[in-house]
Parts: structure tokens; C-alpha cells; sequence
């Protein structure tokens, strides 16, 4: 029996303002505990939410970004429930009407383009933290992020892998990072994310029951326990069970999802309308003014260097990753003249270097102007790749530029034939047995005679030269 | 329509509210006749009629981003009935 995976995720994305969404607390990561939690954040009684006009902004911005309609009026709600996280006894949300109305992203699997939908984006703001250590049998509560503005992002359930959801995720999480609306950290929480999953038959058109994934913290966990999640559903189906609609905790440890009883009763979270807000008015003007400051999207991004710089779709992916990433390659592509070399060195060299040491493009000790320098030298035949190779790890090391690295270890290519030619005759000189092998066919030869002339000359004789020389001298 | 005790106590339950048996029976006498109040009103034909959010025309006011509130923890805590190293605690919300 074939089955069919169904996924929708519910992606929270904190927005970058400095200060909350209905309060002038500051938002920062990080400060003691309950710092930046103000009046209004805590809930004394007679307090009034004032909303932030830049969430609104940055609402519109993300909305604008997947095709979506703006709602020129949305409505904020209250959310019923009572955690001390909260301590008004809500949460300010949008239910009925949201900001964000219908959209859409595409995503890249193996090749192939896919358009995942997007049911909504609404605003709403966090909850505060609950520490559960022991504070004699007590809860000890932290109010510094309670009501910091989140955009909830809701897709369609269109995902039909973990995969896929990985990928849409991500491609998510870039676009807000573009935006510059979320920071998109997951170790910190900014960009969170649940998976609603639910399995059927194949070819059946209804849904099954969905089981919801709560709070997963990064990309790998996400695809871990969605696949979890389906083989599980899948197992229960077989032996003839039933799926619960329930919410579920994964457990990375474990790498399994437990159910987490107990809330299903308290789920009726009774919305109504805040009669604190009335409703929240987008004009014309309001959505011109953001459309004048959407920053060129990575989709667009991508195909332009495809066609601009001949790049290759893979490579267009890797530098378009992050706009600090593309602004890089653009910046080191237009001072060298030399596009295609640059996506080389950058894409995988350069790359392969961040990646080892966890850090992204902007901590790179290799600045574009010095990334330029090394690519001039490289096309100037000043040094041949394979040297160039360790030119930039010396770079890398903190050992100045190209030039000065080259001048300095004495990296310059030899490319007089002159030299070349009294190299080769000295090698060929000290291998007379190796000359007559090779004369009598053992054409494999050629390559030590190659190295060992590379040997002589530290690397540095241009290879071409070499080759092309000792071609001539073997043959005699 | 008209609601009875065993949904007002869930109603009463949702909102953390403890009502005894005889005021249960009293809010669903008082929230029925609401209720027939709502009805009455459903009858009529609104088809054309923008929906109302809020009673007042307003639309909502907005704020600069700005950051202005200062850190006033020390006070705000003089009156909670229980803190430790700058939490708030509240009796234990998980098991």
C-alpha cells in the first residue's frame, strides 16, 4: 500500500523592531530577566497596547514579497488562554482577519520548481518564558519577550515530504532574512517553526487526521520529525489504528514525537475582537511607501546572475544564499572582471573555509578586495591556481593581501621559458633511466618528469609551459 | 437557542471562573436571553452591510518604534507576591 504525506507548517518569525509590539519595552535578546518587560508587558490593570507602526511595515514588506494581497483592514483578537507566560490571560493576535492574505513561494526540488501556498500571514505577539527549574516547587517566569511582535506565517498543506518541507522552510527563512525582518535565529527562537502532518492513501483526495509538531528549532530536527511523524502515522494505519488529532513534542534525543496530553480541553481558545484596537488600516500610501524599500529578492537575485554572469544554477543558489553573501560576489565579480572565476573561488574554496569554521560571510577574514587581488593575480598569470590555492589560506591566516603574500613567500609563476627550459634540461638530465622508458613508449612518464620539474621550480613554473616544453625535450 | 448549566460550567471553566449551582442556573437564564437578543437581530437582512470590528470609526493608532520604556523591575516587583533572581514565580504550570 502506497501512502502520501500532507504537511502544512506554521512558521513564527519575530520581527526585527526594536522595541514590542504594544509597548515601548525594548525587544533585545538576551538582557536579565524581566529588564524589558514593562507595564504594559506584565499586565498591570489599566494599561492600554499601542501598536508598533513598524511591524505593520515589516508585515506588509513580507506580504508584498510573496505575492500575497494586503488586507487594507485586519483585526486583532484575543487569544483565550491562561499561562503565566501571559500574564494578561490572552494573547493579542489576528484571527478572522489577518494583515497578510494569500500567497505563494517556489521551491527547488532536485531540479524541479514547486509553488507552495501560503493560507495567511497575521500578527500576534510572543509569550514571555517559563523556567521550569526548581524555585521551591515553583515556576519561575521571565517577561522580557512577552510581547514581541511575531509574523505567523501559515502554508497550505501542500508539502508531501519532509523534504519538501525542509526546503520551503528554508526558502521562508531566506526571504525573511532578506526582508531584514527577522534575524532568523533558531538557537535563539526568532524563527520557529510547527508541522502539521497527517498521511492518506494515494490518489485519495481527503485528508487524514493530522497530528501537530510543536516548536521545532532547526532545519534538521524539522526533517527528522516529520519523518518521524509520517512513519509512525503510517505504522498505526497499518495495523489497523487510528491517528488522534493531538499536538506532539519532538524529542531530539530520542529522535521520536510523544504526544502531549492534557491541553486538547483547553484548546477552545474563544477569540473575540480586542476592544482595546480597532482595527488596523493599511492605506495605499502605507503599502507605496514599503514597496520603495523591497530590496532586489533572492529568486530575482538568482536569475539575474544566471544571465549577467553565466553562472550555473548551483552556483547561483550558493552566492545568492544570503544578500551579504551576493552583495560579496557581486562586489569581487565587477572589480575583477572575472565573474565566472570569482563564483569558483567563492562558491567552493572560500566556502569550504566558512563552513569549516562556522562563520558566515561577513566574518570572513578574506575581504572582497582582497578576494579581487588574488583574482587578478590568477588571471594575470601571476600565480597558477594550485598556488593561488595557498595564497588564500595565507590570506585566510591573517597574512595581508594577495600581492604582499605573494612577494613575500616568493609565489610569483615563473613564465620565462628561459628559466623553464634550463629546469627541464636539468631534470631530464638527472633521470637518464626514466628518458629511456619513456622513449621506448612508457608514455606515463611524462607526468613525473611534470612533477618533478613542479618539485624543482616549488610549484611555481607555469604548468602549461612546462608541459609544452617537455614535450619537446623528451621527445629528443 | 438557549444554553444549559452543563455549557455555562464549561463556558465558567474555560474563563477559570468558579460558579456555584445555583449561579450557573442564573447565568444560563441571563446568557439565553442574550442569546435571543442575537437571534432576533441574525433575522435581519444585512447582506450589503460592511461588517463592524469595533463600535468606534477609528482606525488604529500607531506608534514610532522607539524604545521607551526604561527598566523599572525593582518596582514592579516590590509588589508581586513571590520573585527570585529577577523571575516572577507563579505556583508550578507543568507536572
Amino acid at each position: 500500500m502506497e501512502w502520501e504525506s500532507v504537511i502544512g507548517l506554521e512558521v513564527h518569525t519575530q520581527l526585527l523592531t526594536k522595541s514590542k509590539a504594544f509597548s515601548g519595552a525594548s525587544t533585545k535578546y538576551g538582557a536579565a530577566p524581566n529588564t524589558q518587560a514593562c507595564a504594559v508587558d506584565i499586565a498591570l490593570p489599566g494599561v492600554l497596547p499601542v501598536f508598533n507602526k513598524e511591524a505593520a511595515r515589516m508585515a506588509v514588506k513580507f506580504g508584498l514579497a510573496i505575492g500575497a494581497a494586503i488586507n487594507r483592514r485586519s483585526v486583532f483578537a484575543r487569544k483565550n488562554y491562561f499561562y503565566p507566560d501571559l500574564p494578561k490571560g490572552y494573547q493579542i493576535s489576528q484571527y478572522e482577519l489577518p494583515i497578510v492574505a494569500k500567497g505563494r513561494v517556489t521551491i527547488d526540488i532536485d531540479g524541479q520548481e514547486k509553488v507552495v501556498g501560503i493560507t495567511r500571514a497575521h500578527l500576534e505577539e510572543d509569550a514571555g518564558k517559563s523556567l521550569h527549574e526548581d524555585f521551591h516547587g515553583m515556576s519561575g517566569i521571565d517577561l522580557n519577550r512577552a510581547g514581541t511582535p511575531l509574523l505567523e506565517i501559515v502554508s497550505e498543506p501542500d508539502l508531501r515530504s519532509a523534504k519538501e518541507a525542509v526546503a520551503y522552510l528554508k526558502k521562508l527563512h531566506q526571504l525573511v532574512v532578506y526582508l531584514g525582518i527577522c534575524d532568523g535565529n533558531m538557537q535563539e527562537g526568532s524563527f520557529r517553526c510547527d508541522a502539521n502532518v497527517s498521511v492518506r492513501r494515494k490518489g485519495e483526495t481527503k485528508f487524514g487526521t493530522r497530528a501537530e509538531i510543536k516548536n521545532v528549532n532547526s532545519f534538521r530536527f524539522v526533517e527528522k520529525a516529520i519523518e518521524y511523524e509520517i512513519e509512525r502515522q503510517v505504522e498505526l494505519l497499518e495495523a489497523g489504528g487510528k491517528v488522534v488529532q493531538e499536538t506532539r513534542l519532538y524529542d531530539s534525543d530520542k529522535n521520536e514525537t510523544r504526544s502531549m496530553r492534557g491541553k486538547e480541553e483547553a484548546m477552545d481558545y474563544r477569540y473575540f475582537p480586542d476592544p482595546d484596537l480597532p482595527p488596523l488600516v493599511i492605506d495605499e500610501a502605507f503599502v507605496r511607501d514599503v514597496e520603495k524599500t523591497m530590496p532586489e529578492l533572492p529568486d530575482a537575485k538568482r536569475a539575474r546572475f544566471i544571465k549577467d554572469y553565466g553562472l550555473s544554477p548551483y552556483d547561483a543558489s550558493v552566492l545568492t544564499a544570503s544578500r551579504e553573501m551576493a552583495q560579496y560576489y557581486e562586489e569581487t565579480a565587477t572589480a575583477s572582471g572575472q565573474p565566472k572565476l570569482a563564483a569558483n573561488w567563492i562558491a567552493s574554496e572560500l566556502s569550504g573555509y566558512l563552513n569549516r569554521e562556522n562563520k558566515d560571510i561577513t566574518q570572513s577574514p578574506v575581504t572582497a578586495r582582497m578576494m579581487t587581488g588574488l583574482l587578478k593575480r590568477i588571471a594575470d598569470n601571476t600565480i597558477s591556481g594550485k598556488i593561488a590555492k595557498d595564497v588564500l589560506d595565507a590570506m585566510w591566516s591573517g597574512e595581508g593581501d594577495a600581492d604582499t603574500v605573494i612577494a613575500k613567500q616568493g609565489l610569483r609563476q615563473i613564465t620565462d621559458t628561459g628559466a623553464i627550459e634550463k629546469v627541464v634540461d636539468e631534470v631530464i638530465a638527472k633521470n637518464p633511466k626514466q628518458l629511456e622508458q619513456y622513449r621506448a613508449g612508457k608514455e606515463a612518464l611524462f607526468g613525473y618528469f611534470v612533477g618533478q620539474v613542479m618539485k624543482a621550480t616549488g610549484g611555481k613554473a607555469n604548468p602549461a609551459q612546462v608541459n609544452e616544453l617537455l614535450k619537446k625535450k623528451l621527445a629528443g | 437557542m438557549s444554553l444549559d448549566t452543563t455549557q455555562v460550567r464549561k463556558i465558567a471553566h474555560l474563563a477559570r471562573l468558579r460558579i456555584s449551582a445555583e449561579e450557573a442556573q442564573a447565568y444560563a437564564d441571563s446568557l439565553s436571553r442574550i442569546l435571543g437578543l442575537i437571534e432576533q437581530m441574525n433575522a435581519v437582512d444585512t447582506s450589503g452591510v460592511e461588517p463592524m470590528a469595533h463600535p468606534s470609526e477609528s482606525a488604529l493608532r500607531l506608534r514610532p518604534d522607539e524604545v521607551t520604556e526604561p527598566n523599572q523591575r525593582e518596582k514592579f516587583q516590590a509588589i508581586a507576591p513571590a520573585v527570585e533572581a529577577g523571575l516572577y514565580l507563579v505556583p508550578k504550570v507543568i507536572e
